[in-house]
């Protein structure tokens, strides 16, 4: 039997072209095509279809966007779909604590900001999307310099980003959306790679805030991994006051390394989702009790940079 | 307290000219005087016209002597086009709002006032949040145009409102109008044979259905309803996808571009691309309605999408880009694809099979 043993090899993976390729010694043509029919082919063409449906709806324009501009139809079918090997391949992430992000109604994830360039909130997104059984779409708090910039500035209201200020928070959260706020902004992803896992300054707590007022839950979120994709060892101030950027990196291999220099490196992430902080029972009221808002906002802090120590002891290597 | 004697100014335009034919329509209404600089073309019923320009006190003749109680204030417009340009265009909407309303303070018998306004007032930009109430300031004001000579107007309503507490303010703050019948710069704009558009925004717009308008219109004169409300129908779309649902073809230009591009068409007398506008064709606008919906208790009966699509069926615009025919390209790739998987896998069986009549000779 020679034909078995040289058969085989071509399509171990994948059974279709096996039966295929077996059932070819008996009868060339007619059975592969049948059998893959029945098998893999269906599959592919409703793909396919899917993807002419997609397209067709895209060319004249019938889908839905909300009032924040969020896409669904084009951040499920196109966005997700490319950050997602990035998230299973690449940086290979690990989520814990997914149980404390509720299935439906407001909430308000605050995570730690890091990496050079925001890559941990769109990892988040895909975390909340693939892994939670809702299915959530996480509804971020974006800086004003995003919407000043051509391309990223619609890319990220497609995306569910909404600027960061408390009108559009509290609108979110009481709509029952789920939102994500990285409270440390350029401080925190823009820092060196010296004081990585160190969090900066928790903005002026509008979040928490935000989040009384609408009597939803504080969920802390401890992000590991993204420090290490651009290690940040330089800045050119001059230049970043010139452009009206917070900073111009460089990491060992940007710019030295032109355009290679941006691919980031394969860290090993972990992001755990820490026991929701309940803030109902404080009421509104507490929004406009400084101090409360001040401990809140140092409570949530401390529990993430708790989270992000016992993370970094866990953690094996940075790489694996 | 309702409205007896109503004063429609811009009756020859097409919002007032509408309002001045609904309101004759309606019988609880006594009299309509509609007020313009030019007689109206269209039919305004029972409306007794008075030619008159409001930029000139004679205005406060016409109002006291039919003792105007309800003053519907439809004046103040949005192009330079017709009006004789921009410094007419302001002349008109200032200080045509000024004496009118001058004249409204001196007039015991007047108890109502509704003024057109518009959402552009809230301005447009990157730090906008994504949908203004009432109550919200512009991120930054409006430094021209039609949006400035809004805002303008809005302080004089209000100083009237602090004068004479005794006369009903009602502020109706319009997103875009559309439909099948308008003609605003909007339309106009989304019926150029290639839309421009600035590169690497896209912009999120409410409209609102000419009808709707109307019918906000209506009951802002005929009942009671003091404050400020935006009117839009509800929710958006984004200005990429609106050009494709009217089956246009874009062009994008980088922002500095467009501004030239804008003054070419502007000079042209094509469409009004003022700074304004472009500002709008970048960020947007979205604007709150629940005090509309609410307070004034009326739900808009077309969406934003349905009022796109009824002024693009209803304006008879030819669709460049037709469904029909992105349905048959599908329908032509599937069938493509079918045969194509069929004949594709044929060709991998007949390949292999070949290769195994080739090898196992060899290898036997």
């Amino acid at each position: 039997m020679p034909e078995a043993r040289v058969i085989p090899l071509d399509g171990r993976n994948d059974p279709s072209s096996r039966r295929r390729a077996s059932a070819s010694a008996d009868e060339p043509i007619e059975l592969p095509v049948g059998g893959d029919r029945a098998g893999g082919a269906p599959d592919w063409e409703r793909k396919v279809a899917g993807a002419m449906a997609f397209l067709r709806r895209r060319i004249t324009g019938e889908y839905d966007v909300d009032e924040f501009g969020f896409d669904p139809d084009l951040t499920d079918n196109v966005m997700l779909p490319v950050l997602r090997p990035l998230y299973e391949k690449y940086f290979r992430i690990e989520t814990r604590g997914m149980e404390n992000v509720p299935s439906e109604g407001g909430a308000l994830i605050v995570a730690n900001h890091s990496g050079t360039i925001p890559v941990d909130s769109t990892m988040t997104t895909v975390a909340l999307h693939d892994h939670h059984p809702a299915r959530r779409h996480l509804r971020m708090l974006a800086a004003d310099l995003v919407f000043t910039l051509p391309i990223i500035a619609p890319m990220a209201r497609k995306s569910g980003s909404t600027l960061a200020c408390n009108e559009d928070a509290e609108r979110l959260m009481r709509a029952g959306e789920l939102v994500g706020v990285w409270p440390e902004g350029f401080k925190g992803i823009g820092k060196p790679f010296s004081e990585r896992y160190k969090l900066q300054r928790f903005g002026r707590g509008g979040f928490v805030s935000a989040a009384l007022r609408s009597g939803v839950p504080i969920i802390p979120c401890s992000i590991v991994g993204a420090e290490e994709i651009y290690p940040l060892v330089g800045n050119i101030p001059t230049l970043a006051r010139a452009l009206g950027v917070p900073y111009i990196p460089i990491t060992p291999f940007f710019p030295l390394l032109g355009p290679l220099g941006l691919i980031p490196l394969p860290s090993k992430w972990i992001i755990e989702f820490g026991e929701p902080i309940e803030t109902d029972k404080i009421g509104s009221a507490g929004a406009d009790d400084p101090m409360l808002v001040f401990n809140l906002t140092d409570q949530v802090r401390e529990v993430i940079q708790q989270t992000l120590y016992k993370l970094l002891l866990a953690r094996r290597s940075v790489f694996f | 307290m309702s409205a007896k004697v109503v004063l429609v100014t811009g009756v020859s335009r097409y919002l007032g000219g509408r309002l001045a034919a609904q309101l004759s329509a309606d019988d609880t209404v006594e009299r309509v005087i509609g007020v313009d600089v030019i007689p109206p073309k269209t039919d305004v019923g029972r409306t007794e016209f008075v030619r008159a320009d409001i930029r000139n006190p004679i205005i406060a003749k016409v109002i006291a002597s039919a003792q105007v109680d309800t003053v519907a204030h439809m004046s103040v417009i949005a192009t330079p086009f017709g009006a004789g340009g921009r410094t007419a265009m302001k002349e008109i909407n200032v200080i045509g709002t000024m004496q009118l309303l001058a004249a409204c303070q001196k007039a015991p018998s007047v108890r109502k006032l509704v003024v057109k306004s518009t959402t552009a007032v809230y301005g447009s930009s990157s730090r906008d949040p994504a949908l203004f109430s009432e109550n919200m300031e512009p991120r930054g004001l409006p430094r021209s145009g039609y949006a400035k000579d809004s805002v303008e107007v809005e302080g004089y309503v209000r100083g009237l409102g602090r004068r004479r507490p005794d006369v009903d303010v009602t502020l109706l703050r319009f997103a875009n109008f559309i439909g099948p019948r308008i003609d605003t710069p909007l339309t106009r704009y989304f019926s150029l044979p290639v839309v421009p558009r600035v590169l690497g925004f896209d912009p999120r717009v409410q409209f609102l259905h000419e009808d709707d308008g109307m019918e906000v219109l209506r009951r802002a004169v005929v009942e009671d309803h003091r404050g400020t409300f935006n009117v839009a129908g509800d929710g958006v779309l984004l200005l990429s996808q609106a050009i494709r649902r009217a089956g246009r073809v874009e062009v994008t230009f980088p922002s500095p571009a467009v501004s030239l591009v804008g003054s070419i068409f502007r000079r042209s007398g094509l469409v009004d691309f003022s700074p304004e506008q472009v500002a709008f064709l970048q960020f947007g606008r979205g604007v709150d309605t629940t005090r509309l919906r609410e307070d004034f208790g009326y739900t808009p009966r077309f969406n934003t999408i349905e009022s796109f699509d009824d002024f693009v069926v209803g304006s008879g615009m030819t669709r460049l880009v037709d469904p029909a025919r992105a349905d048959a390209l599908g329908a032509a790739v599937m069938g493509l694809v079918g045969r194509g998987a069929a004949a594709g896998m044929g060709v991998v069986g007949a390949a292999l099979s070949a290769v195994s009549a080739v090898r196992s000779p060899a290898n036997a």
